[in-house]
Order: C-alpha cells, then sequence, then structure tokens
C-alpha cells in the first residue's frame, strides 16, 4: 500500500476541545490537533471519519465554519452506543480523525444564483458550513433561502443561528415542526408546505437537501415539479461509510460508493438509485 | 373591497388557479373580506361552522386538543384555504382553528358556494377539483408526517 493510501486510513488524534449541547439528544463537538500538526481543512459538505477509541469509528459531517481554521466542529446526534459515546467524551479527551473526505456541496455552479436550501433533523449540520460559505461569499449569490423541517421545537438545531440569518438582507429562513405545542408560533407541517410561501425562480436556483432520504426524494420531486431542473437539485446522501475511500463497498450506491462519489450528488445523478427498494 | 378588488385578489389567489375569469366573478360576488385578531377562535371543533375562507394574509393555526393538552397539526397562511369541510355539509369541524397572527381573509357562505356549484357544474368542477387537490395535498402531508421521518434510527413506528 502507498504512503498517500495509509495516510487515508490512519486516524491523526484530535483532542476534545468543547462538547456542547445543542438539543436534548444533538451536541456539537469541537476537535483541535493534540499532535502539533494542524487538522486538514476541509470544504462544507465533506464529512470525516471519527474513531472512539476501544467503541469504533463512523462518519459525520463537519458542521463548523470551512474558514475557522485550526479546528473541526461536528453536531451528532446520540443515537446509538457509537454516537452516545462521542458525545460523552469530555474535553482534553482524544479521539482519531481521518479525512475530511467526500464530494462538497457545488457552491461555484451556484453563483449568480438563489440558494434554495432545505434541511431535515440533523440534516441542517452538513449545510451550515454551506451557509457559512454563501454569507462570506454573499456578493456571488442571489437570494439566500433556508428551509427546516424537524419533529418538534425542541429539536430544531441553531436557533440562534437560523433567526439571525433570517434578518439578513435577501434572506428567508422557514422553520417548521411536525408536531408542536400552542407555545410554538412557527410552522406546523411537513418542510415541503413551506415551499407555499417561496416565490422560486427555476432556471436560476440551486437547491442542496440533506435530511432522512424519503424527505429529501420528496423535496426534490416536488423542486422538479416547480420547475427546478434535476442538474440543479443537490442530496447529501448517507450510506454505511466504512473505509471512506471507495475500497471497501460498504457504501455502495448503484455504480456509485457515497464516501468517495458523495456524499453530494445532483437529483439526475440518484434518480435511477433512490427510488430502489433497499439500495 | 368592492367586486371589484375581490376579483384581482381572487384572481391571484393559489385556490383559484385554473379558475376562468366568469367563475372567479362568481367567487368574487359571493365573497366579503374578515379580519382575525391573534390568538382568535376561528372556530371550535364539533361546530357547525358554514364559512369557507380563503387566506390572504396571517397565519392559523388547526388544532386538536386532548386531556390537558392543546397539539398543533397544521399551520396554514396567506394562499391556503381554511375550512374545506363545510362545503361537503357533512358534520362539524374536524380541528379547531386559532390565529397566530393577526390574519386578513376573504369568507364564502358554505351553502351558497354548493347551491352555486349546483346550479353551474362548470364552475361546480373547478371548485371541487381545487378542493380535492388541497385534501390531496394535506392528505400527503399528514401520510408523511405519520412516517415520523426525524425520529432518531432504532425507534420503530410499530
Amino acid at each position: 500500500m502507498s504512503a498517500p493510501a495509509v495516510a487515508l486510513l490512519t486516524p491523526a488524534p484530535a483532542r476534545v476541545a468543547a462538547v456542547e449541547k445543542e438539543t436534548h439528544d444533538t451536541f456539537t463537538l469541537t476537535l483541535e490537533p493534540a499532535d502539533g500538526q494542524p487538522l486538514a481543512g476541509f470544504a462544507p459538505g465533506q464529512f470525516s471519519m471519527l474513531y472512539v477509541y476501544g467503541v469504533g469509528e463512523l462518519p459525520i459531517s463537519i458542521s463548523g465554519d470551512p474558514n475557522e481554521a485550526g479546528r473541526l466542529l461536528y453536531t451528532v446526534r446520540s443515537v446509538g452506543r457509537a454516537t452516545h459515546s462521542l458525545v460523552s467524551l469530555r474535553p482534553g479527551e482524544v479521539v482519531g480523525v481521518r479525512g475530511p473526505f467526500g464530494r462538497p456541496w457545488p457552491l461555484e455552479n451556484a453563483r449568480g444564483k438563489d440558494l434554495l436550501i432545505v434541511a431535515g433533523g440533523i440534516g441542517l449540520a452538513p449545510l451550515r458550513p454551506a451557509i457559512y460559505e454563501i454569507l462570506r461569499r454573499r456578493d456571488d449569490y442571489v437570494r439566500l433561502i433556508v428551509l427546516y423541517g424537524a419533529r418538534s421545537p425542541k429539536d430544531l438545531l441553531f436557533r440562534k443561528q437560523l433567526a439571525a440569518w433570517g434578518r439578513l438582507p435577501d434572506s428567508q429562513v422557514l422553520a417548521t415542526v411536525d408536531y408542536g405545542g400552542t407555545s410554538w408560533r412557527g410552522h406546523v407541517g411537513v418542510v415541503t408546505a413551506l415551499f407555499r410561501h417561496l416565490r422560486l425562480h427555476p432556471g436560476e436556483t440551486v437547491a442542496l437537501i440533506c435530511g432522512p432520504e424519503i424527505m429529501m426524494r420528496i423535496v426534490a420531486r416536488q423542486l422538479e415539479a416547480r420547475g427546478l431542473p434535476d442538474s440543479e437539485i443537490y442530496l447529501s446522501m448517507e450510506r454505511n461509510m466504512k473505509c471512506a475511500v471507495g475500497s471497501c463497498g460498504h457504501c455502495q450506491l448503484g455504480p456509485y460508493f457515497v464516501c468517495k462519489d458523495g456524499p453530494v450528488f445532483s437529483y439526475q445523478q440518484l434518480r435511477p438509485w433512490v427510488v430502489h427498494h433497499e439500495l | 373591497m368592492d367586486t371589484k378588488e375581490l376579483y384581482e385578489v381572487l384572481r391571484q389567489h393559489p385556490f383559484l388557479e385554473g379558475f376562468k375569469p366568469p367563475h372567479i366573478q362568481k367567487m368574487a360576488e359571493m365573497a366579503h373580506e374578515v379580519r382575525f385578531a391573534r390568538d382568535q377562535i376561528v372556530f371550535r371543533e364539533g361546530d357547525e361552522c358554514g364559512i369557507f375562507y380563503l387566506i390572504l394574509e396571517g397565519k392559523v393555526a388547526l388544532e386538536a386538543s386532548g386531556p390537558g393538552r392543546i397539539l398543533r397539526i397544521s399551520t396554514l397562511g396567506a394562499g391556503d384555504e381554511l375550512g374545506w369541510s363545510s362545503l361537503l355539509a357533512e358534520d362539524g369541524k374536524h380541528f379547531q382553528a386559532r390565529t397566530l397572527e393577526p390574519v386578513r381573509a376573504l369568507a364564502f357562505d358554505s351553502t351558497r358556494l354548493r347551491q352555486t356549484c349546483e346550479q353551474d357544474h362548470g364552475f361546480g368542477y373547478l371548485l371541487m377539483r381545487a378542493l380535492l387537490r388541497v385534501v390531496s395535498q394535506r392528505l400527503q402531508a399528514t401520510r408523511i408526517q405519520l412516517l415520523d421521518l426525524y425520529a432518531p434510527r432504532g425507534v420503530k413506528l410499530i
């Protein structure tokens, strides 16, 4: 095996700088270098393999600002043994990091256009770096529209940031929940119901979608019905990534390896594969 | 608003997409503008409310109440309709409607709308088609909500 290949498969040590609680079950980890070597930079939409020593390795999207050097942020929902171990780490403890890996959001293709971001649940985390980047290069894009669906108000991520983004010029941020109590005065219903509140400009809009696969499929179909070409609709896929370099085949989806060819794909690429059962 | 203004407002309302000018005119002749303050109950579950609304501004929540709590199941806003079940005239309201913001809407007497459908089948077809579109969208949305897509993996529905 060549030296570069070995490097890609060898975790680098990173120290936990902070673990911040975002919601009742979701936390953001901040990692800093542990061995004096800087952590690799990343592009919005890429992921790392995080290795909790003695527990296992899992793919986690990077959720921080790509222009913030020296540290990496990961927003993790505690749903199983490995993720629980990850969010239970304390500042100062060390994890292994490989990556970043994967094809990022195609922000260059969206220059001069509106950006429509549709997120569901934890899917907002891989989209947050894209939003940071869009805001940094705000003049390159026209409108920024963020639609966000979550299970309930207590599951909404990054609430303060969502509110702040919504106050910016030429920006629109709408959040909706599946179940709301009387203290919630926002939208209740599926994320696609928010489309009614938008004026979309097909041909001048690029859509970035991340969330549960069924939700992404429904969103992509409805955007197509509203005139967006499938080549301008991008989805971030989640599969069982293991090697992260396209060798092991665990994350194969049709002709693609999600870790290497994705996780971001156009709907044009994915259409034949996202409707296949059990793939 | 006079009938001419009502016509212009209705012409741009998404619910009437596909309606021909004479049909929009019929709707305009039956419409009147209504306003609700924030936190006002538009109708309650079980009410025999005979009014059909097209929302122009503001937000309305559909709510179901159970022991000790009220659940919001859906919110409606500008461009939506409210009270479609009144056009079927079968039973009372299924849910409670409460305004979350000041609301401006056009109100229609459901009995008169139904009578107009009976007299003018072309108009009736368009109205029922628009209604079916709304009911279909609500059904699909409800099905997606029932999937509980944002639940953590491993949480089984059944």
